[in-house]
């Protein structure tokens, strides 16, 4: 009953979605009116790391909890690239997983998206030159929006996502 | 029939062998087969029993009488349509012993197989029933050696012979109680006979009737023969085996039970009911751990046997205290999942025969991806498999629900320990369903699914056309014998109607597509519910097909996080389907594993090969027949003494006998 | 008219089905302090799949792609034979509480397939827990169905119903409630809910349900999800107007029906709101525990046909 009674007290936690910010996205391009379209209510999203440091997947993570609550804007998590329509990398993408990554890009049904998130899938951060390192992720697969940032904040990210289906907030 | 049979058996004899000897002995098959179904039908719609006597050939015990009355003729029918499909089958499939073993022997014991299991059906008296099942033991004997080069063959072939000759023990002591008071040995006077034995007798003639036919019918804990009989015979043999000859152990019953003695106290249904159900979640338990596919399928039979021995039990439980058409509507329903069990166990061997022919491996942690290779195979298995899993609108499904509708009445009875005993009867046949459900997933999924896990599966080819034939004639009859209930229900009635006191006007059971119980209880309609179901996934097919986007289909690689390749080492294996319900039943199962790794001897973080075995115990092999084995080794050894080799000793065994015999007389004279 | 009833309740089921499982997972953000995507979020979700491609593994056959029809064929056959909206109805006679069952069963038995024939492990892992699952749920069920027919005399559906109706005191007979105890233990396993199957993980070690659905994408994934929500329909349905059929119109007027729609959607959104309260209270079973549970389950049918026969 402790636990009914605190959900109880503390009531709605998520806070709205902020404007602005929009220094850290980058469109690469126009997103296909078709697929803003078929995702404008309902986006799956399959997140993958590509060698991170997992600081952006703390952020990510943050995104289905109660404060940033993606899912109220239609935005929610699978398990299976089968199932997904945007592909959320992170990390500079290291040579283990640039199969894996091409993989998964070639599991995703059409039409897909990919956002990066965070500088080291932009321009590999701190990363850069390493021998462990096979490039950015725009080198690996096709990528629609950066997300910069080290790492960028829940905000930011859900921005990014929401910019890239054409719904801006 | 005896012309077809005859001439199957005699052809096969006398042919050199190829095609035309495999030709004469399918031919021979199909046509007795033919002629025996044409005859029980006969009879059973007819309703007028034949008889035909030959009291002179062995005169000394009555001579030889056969009479096919309606009981018997469903048997023979059985008989009759399971020879067709299997004759067909087998014309192709013998083909892969051509100059390994002998298909002589192999065509005329078949042959002889199916003369000597029609005609117990048709017998009349003590001799020739017993001669008839002897023949039909004799002749399967050698059937199940016919692969004699395989390890297992001829053990199994032993064990076969020891317990059907056993069986045949008990059922010739029953026998010989029951015409201790009558004049002849017919069946008829046994009858009129039965009705003056005192019930110490009538339990007596039962017990040992129940214990001899239930040996052959393959009930717990009286099964250990059968699965290592079926999968050592060759695949048309453990079909007819399986489908048809362990339902003769439920027809001695039923005659014994039923007909001859005309149903009993209660009790006996209770015993019926307890050893049906333990067959059947014992014969399903052991069926879900096998990974070789004709096993998996001999303990399922076992299963499929309790489940009518539990329609049984609940018929003559009903019969024992006197709800008499509660009782006909329970042995019918008995008898109608022996029927269904016939088809589609026998669809499922010849399937299993099929991927044997194919791939000449049965353990299906080595096949897989068959679906591909033998597209039509795996069609009718997959029609088999959901037969079993008694899914509508398919026959299974049919003959279970009658099952569940006949044990209902006996919920409400007021009489001592019934409710609890049908509710027990209940909750096995329905968990009995649901595993067989699983263990069929895994049968056709393991074995036909997924990717080939060896390469023996890779390169299988389709089945030669006859084989595929003979599948499709048992597909399309599970198919016909789910949608044509309402018929077959009363024919079934009309058969046991008259034994005993099971009531003559047979009651409906339906009308038109739907299938009802006569008690009004409950209502379905077997094929209104296909219908329903093909209507439904075509119009669910054609609104995808105008709404569903416009791209195509693309082919992938399977999705496996990411891993570079994929082996067939990844997928799942037989054994890893049925790991969870080996933990959850692991009490009875009491699984052992041992596990042993090889390590590189260079360092322990490379890993050379690992072994794993596991496991489970035989409860019934292990703890009640080694024994017992042991046992009967130790006084054989002793009674071996008796044969002294020495000439004196024997004169002195004759002297012996001689006086006892003399002095028998003397004191008992008549 | 009973036949337009018929098709109009199919076809409700169909509709609201998705709206159901839309509520209980907004009621589940709402308990978990977020705002969430509105009830209506599952027929968007729904939408898009239908128009999105689809991947099929190079080791899948035909009953891959068939599958998803056959799994979404059963559960709405069953939508005819269950009384959503009015007793007696016209399909009665094609199929009573048994065939609604093992129709579920077929589609579980489909299902299972299509996870193994891709060949992933995943897909294996999620038919055998599945199988399992279902194998150790049918005693549980069909004890349940034998307490409600043994007061009912009839397996027939409608007979319950109307025999339920008729007899208001027996609604709180300890064979029916504990009837209805089995049968919602049972629900959460068929249905893939927690404490059995956690529908929004994402981790496959934990799937039931979803590790069969990975492979699937595009039409064949919408119908699949589409014959879940209403498989979790008709057991609400069930659980609803077997044992509180009040509502349920007897004689065809529009004012019945009406009441009948008003009163399903009473009890569909009291019961998902048990669930969701449930869901978030409880933490899932450890798959091996699962048994444990379902045995309670079977404890209780077992019960409640004991006391239906003693209180008869």
């Amino acid at each position: 009953m402790r636990l009914l009674s605190k959900i109880l007290r503390v009531g709605l936690a998520t806070e709205p979605l902020a404007p602005g910010g929009d220094d850290v996205l980058r469109l690469l391009h126009e997103v296909d009116a078709r697929a803003r379209q078929l995702f404008g209510r309902a986006l799956a999203i399959r997140e993958v790391d590509a060698g991170s440091c997992n600081g952006c997947e703390l952020e990510i993570s943050g995104l289905m909890g109660p404060v940033y609550d993606s899912e109220r804007f239609g935005v929610y998590f699978v398990a299976s690239p089968r199932h997904a329509d945007l592909l959320l990398v992170t990390g500079p993408v290291t040579r283990n997983m640039a199969v894996p990554l091409v993989k998964t890009y070639e599991a995703t049904p059409a039409p897909k998206l990919v956002v990066a998130v965070g500088d080291c899938a932009r321009t590999c951060g701190v990363f850069k030159g390493s021998y462990a390192v096979a490039g950015s992720v725009d080198q690996i697969i096709p990528v629609d929006a950066f997300v910069d940032g080290c790492p960028p904040e829940p905000t930011a990210i859900l921005r990014g996502i929401l910019a890239v289906i054409g719904r801006r907030r | 029939m005896l012309g077809g049979y005859g001439v199957g058996a005699v052809g096969a004899l006398l042919m050199p062998g190829g095609r035309a000897g495999r030709g004469i002995a399918a031919f021979g098959m199909v046509w007795g087969g033919a002629a025996g179904l044409a005859l029980s039908l006969q009879v059973l719609l007819g309703g007028a029993a034949f008889t035909l006597e030959v009291p002179t050939l062995l005169s000394i015990a009555d001579g030889l009488a056969f009479r096919l009355d309606a009981l018997g003729a469903f048997f023979l029918g059985l008989v009759g349509l399971l020879a067709i499909p299997c004759g067909v089958y087998g014309f192709e499939y013998v083909g892969a012993y051509e100059g390994r073993y002998s298909l002589r022997l192999l065509g005329a014991m078949l042959n002889m197989f199916l003369l000597t299991m029609s005609l117990v059906p048709c017998a009349d008296n003590v001799l020739t029933f017993l001669l008839m099942w002897e023949g039909m033991s004799l002749t399967s004997y050698f059937l199940v050696l016919t692969e004699a080069d395989e390890p297992d063959t001829i053990a199994a072939a032993g064990w076969y012979l020891a317990m059907t000759h056993v069986g045949l023990a008990l059922a010739l002591a029953g026998f010989l109680i029951l015409a201790a008071n009558a004049t002849t040995t017919a069946f008829g006077d046994l009858r009129t006979a039965a009705a003056s034995l005192t019930p110490a007798m009538r339990n007596t003639v039962f017990l040992l009737a129940l214990a001899g036919f239930g040996s052959k019918a393959g009930i717990v804990p009286l099964h250990v023969w059968l699965p290592r009989a079926h999968p050592a015979a060759p695949s048309h043999v453990s079909a007819l085996m399986s489908g048809v000859m362990i339902k003769l152990g439920v027809y001695g019953l039923l005659r014994i039970g039923l007909d001859l003695l005309g149903g009993g106290p209660a009790w006996w249904g209770a015993l019926l009911i307890g050893l049906g159900a333990l067959s059947a979640v014992v014969g399903v338990l052991y069926a879900l751990m096998e990974n070789d596919l004709k096993r998996l399928l001999a303990y399922s039979s076992v299963e499929n046997i309790g489940l009518v021995f539990i329609g049984l039990g609940a018929g003559f439980l009903f019969l024992g205290l006197d709800a008499t058409a509660a009782a006909l509507v329970a042995f019918a329903a008995a008898l109608y999942h022996a029927l269904n069990h016939a088809a589609f166990k026998s669809l499922l061997f010849l399937g299993a025969g099929s991927v044997l022919h194919a791939t000449r491996t049965r353990d299906m942690n080595r096949l897989g991806g068959l679906i591909r290779g033998l597209p039509w195979t795996a069609a009718f298995f997959l029609v088999g498999a959901l037969a079993i899993a008694g899914l509508p609108p398919l026959n299974g499904f049919v003959s279970e629900w009658l099952l569940f509708q006949s044990l209902l009445p006996g919920i409400e009875s007021r009489a001592p320990m019934v409710a609890p005993l049908m509710t027990l009867a209940v909750s096995v046949l329905a968990l009995t369903a649901g595993l067989a459900a699983a263990g069929f997933v895994k049968a056709f999924g393991i074995t036909f699914l997924a990717i080939p896990r060896s390469p023996a599966a890779e390169c299988a080819h389709e089945a030669p056309v006859s084989m595929r034939v003979g599948m499709g004639i048992l597909a399309v009859a599970c198919a016909v014998f789910g949608l044509a209930a309402v018929v077959v229900m009363p024919a079934l009635a009309a058969a046991l109607a008259g034994s005993a006191r099971l009531p003559v006007p047979v009651p409906g059971f339906g009308s038109g597509v739907s299938l009802s119980m006569p008690s009004g209880f409950a209502r379905m309609s077997p094929t209104l519910v296909a219908l329903g179901l093909i209507l439904i996934t075509g119009a669910a097919w054609l609104v995808v097909r105008l709404f569903a986007s416009r791209w195509p289909v693309r082919v992938s690689a399977t999705w496996g996080c990411g891993r570079v390749v994929q082996t067939p080492r990844m997928e799942y294996t037989s054994t890893a389907f049925a790991e969870p319900l080996r933990r959850v039943f692991a009490e009875l199962y009491r699984p052992t594993q041992d596990l042993s790794i090889d390590f590189h001897p260079e360092s322990r973080y490379f890993v050379q090969s690992i072994e794993y075995r596991s496991e489970i115990v035989p409860w019934f092999e292990r703890y009640l027949y080694a024994p017992l084995v042991t046992r009967v080794r130790r006084w054989s050894i002793w009674v071996r003494a008796l044969q002294s080799g020495s000439a004196h000793a024997y004169l002195t065994y004759l002297v012996i006998a001689l006086l006892g015999l003399l002095t028998l007389l003397i004191v008992r004279p008549g | 008219m009973g036949y337009v009833l018929e098709v109009a309740q199919a076809a409700l089921a169909l509709a609201l089905a998705p709206g159901l499982a839309g509520l209980i997972r907004w009621l589940k953000a709402r308990l978990q302090n977020r705002r969430g995507a509105p009830v209506w979020q599952p027929y968007w979700e729904l939408a898009k799949l239908f128009q999105k491609e689809v991947v099929v593994s190079s080791n899948a056959s035909w009953l891959f792609r068939a599958a998803p029809f056959i799994v979404f064929a059963s559960t709405t056959a069953v939508t005819f034979l269950v009384p959503i909206l009015a007793v007696p109805l016209p399909f009665d006679g094609l199929g009573d509480l048994l065939v609604v069952v093992y129709l579920l069963l077929l589609s579980t038995f489909f299902l299972s397939l299509g996870g193994l024939d891709p060949g992933s492990p995943f897909g294996g892992m999620g038919a055998s827990r599945e199988m399992t699952v279902a194998a150790l749920a049918e005693p549980t069920v069909a004890l349940a169905i034998f307490a409600l027919a043994l007061a009912a005399g009839s397996t027939n559906l409608g007979q319950i119903v109307a025999r339920t109706m008729a007899d208001p005191g027996a609604f709180l007979s300890p064979g029916h409630l504990l009837a209805f105890g089995a049968l919602f233990i049972v629900t959460l396993a068929e249905t893939g809910r927690l404490p059995i199957d956690n529908p929004a993980t994402h981790l496959e070690l934990t799937m039931i349900h979803e590790a069969m659905v990975l492979e699937y994408s595009g039409r064949y994934l919408a119908l699949i999800e589409w014959a879940a929500a209403v498989k979790l329909f008709i057991f609400f349905a069930l659980l609803g107007n077997l044992f509180i059929p009040w509502g349920v119109s007897v004689v065809l007027t529009p004012t019945t029906v009406a009441v009948a729609v008003a009163s399903l959607l009473v009890k569909l959104v009291v019961l998902a709101a048990v669930v969701a309260v449930l869901e978030t209270r409880i933490a899932k079973l450890r798959l091996f525990r699962v048994p444990e549970l379902l045995s309670v389950s079977f404890v209780l049918a077992l019960l409640a046909v004991t006391s239906s026969f003693l209180l008869k």
